[in-house]
């Protein structure tokens, strides 16, 4: 049994760090886009289109994350005889749940839209794309801000529930240095600061934005 | 029902004589709640109509029908010799000769005075932003406004906000304008800039629909007065037999309330 320094410690959480960044990044910009897209058809006046989404993200939001991680993991190569990496599998389940949240985040910024926004464009003659495009959304992106930053913190939090699927990121690894070091309170200590070096900015970040937006400034 | 045109005397010319508004027997339902009964109204060119009536007549309801903004069930709209179909055909040729001024402004926040009112011209009409441009100072100069023209909407008085939504109105160029209490959510001292305002496009000869509740207005600037009751248009008169001599109980208990 070798004794483990601090720093060799902390250089692979730091490591493992790296690949929470990246599968957030993932999940937001992945999620972002077909969040977007999802909104899109959940307030389109087509039934069917807002049923669909309505069902994606009422189906995302209301299962845990980890058993869509499960699903996603195990459910596909029972299924359809697919072997996803872990990679795949964990950015695929992280981007669906991203999707569905931020759907939902920015379907209600366009909802707190006044009404009198849409009736004022629609006089004028634009249509609905145009409408949304110069009237609406750029209202609605500054309402959801703050709400969409805040969640951003969910997703980095969020990412640490690939490891059981055995994504190897920042918890996985605090658990397998925990398991040869014997230290597991310095360990999960050490993760828990990293953690909270990534989220604490983005939670100040996102409370600073509220109340700058929060006046309708 | 056909309304009479407001001036048979002064022949004017020919091809002016159609109505640019012509709605006939419009009747709206919200849900089960019969909200228009059979309103029918012709507005000739150049003319202006003012509506009033009580909260909740449905006031709003039948002027926002003239540009899609509600759509109807039964009777028949035709605006500049367009039919406005209750499927709604035609909408976008009408909505680019109807503008519309709302009692809430609803300009566009993020968008600065002289960007709100260039908005439609470039992406309706496909103007350069030249054009636009040089349309929006002489709009907004017009309204008094052309030194807050970087302004956002936010920044200004209420009553200089209407002014930009007449100015925003009208830089579509429409052959009509529609008024939806147009003073009602301003203060006092602000009503009269506004009132100005409309009273100078409707002396330059735009047709007008304007609900409102500013007598002094209704007797100087309209042609005749619609009063409108429980969603039927209960009389029709000129400003003079209107407020002197009314013709029913309605509008006899309407007038002395709003003129105690
Ligand atoms: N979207 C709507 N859904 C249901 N009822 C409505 C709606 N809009 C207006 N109404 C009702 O229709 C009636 C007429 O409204 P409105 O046209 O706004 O009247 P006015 O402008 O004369 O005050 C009112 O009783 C109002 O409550
Ligand atoms: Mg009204």
């Amino acid at each position: 049994m070798q004794d483990f320094t601090l720093t060799q410690i902390l250089t692979n959480l730091l490591i493992a760090t790296k690949w929470t960044i990246a599968l957030s990044a993932i999940a937001f910009v992945g999620g972002g886009l077909v969040g977007f897209l999802l909104m899109l058809m959940r307030i389109s006046p087509n039934p069917v289109l807002k049923g669909l989404s309505l069902l994606y993200i009422e189906f995302f939001e209301a299962t845990p994350l980890i058993m869509q991680l499960f699903l996603m993991f195990f459910g596909i190569s029972v299924v359809f005889g697919l072997n996803l990496s872990t990679w795949t599998a964990a950015s695929i389940a992280l981007t669906t749940y991203t999707s569905a949240y931020l759907a939902d985040i920015w379907r209600g910024s366009v909802e707190a839209v006044p009404r009198g926004q849409w009736e004022a464009s629609r006089a004028l003659g634009l249509g609905y794309f145009k409408q949304l495009r110069k009237v609406i959304l750029p209202q609605a992106v500054r309402l959801s801000i703050p709400s969409t930053v805040g969640f951003a913190v969910q997703v980095i939090k969020g990412t640490s529930l690939a490891s059981v699927i055995g994504f190897i990121e920042l918890t996985r690894s605090a658990s397998s240095i925990s398991n040869v070091t014997f230290q597991p309170f310095l360990v999960y200590s050490l993760a828990a600061v990293i953690y909270f070096c990534l989220c604490f900015p983005l939670s100040l970040w996102s409370r600073r934005l509220e109340k700058q937006f929060s006046f309708g400034g | 029902m056909h309304q009479p045109a407001a001036t048979t005397a002064t022949s004017p010319p020919i091809q002016d004589a159609a109505p640019i508004i012509q709605v006939q027997d419009l009747e709206k339902w919200y849900g089960k709640f019969h909200v228009l009964k059979g309103c029918s109204l012709s507005v000739n060119r150049g003319e202006v109509v003012v509506i009033m009536g009580p909260s909740g007549s449905g006031k709003s309801t039948f002027i926002r029908t003239f540009n899609a903004l509600e759509t109807y069930q039964k009777g028949r709209i035709e605006i500049d010799g367009i039919h406005l179909t209750p499927k709604m055909k035609n909408v976008d040729a009408i909505r680019r000769e109807v503008g519309m001024v709302f009692q809430q402004f609803n300009l566009f926040p993020h968008l600065s005075v002289v960007d709100n009112v260039m908005l439609a011209p470039m992406d309706v009409r496909g103007w350069k932003k030249e054009k636009a441009k040089a349309i929006a100072a002489e709009l907004l100069e017009r309204v008094g406004i052309l030194d807050q023209a970087q302004k956002y909407p936010g920044q200004l008085s209420w009553g200089q906000q209407q002014r930009v939504a007449i100015a925003r109105a009208l830089a579509m160029q429409p052959k009509i304008m529609l008024f939806d209490e147009p003073t009602s959510a301003l203060d006092p001292e602000m009503v009269r800039e506004v009132l100005d305002a409309i009273r100078s496009l409707a002396e330059s000869g735009m047709t007008m629909v304007c609900v409102t509740h500013e007598v002094g207005f209704a007797r100087e600037v309209a042609d005749r007065i619609v009063f409108m009751a429980d969603g039927l248009i209960v009389e029709t008169a000129t400003p003079e037999e209107f407020f002197t001599n009314p013709k029913s109980d309605r509008t006899q208990q309407f007038l002395a309330q709003i003129l105690h």
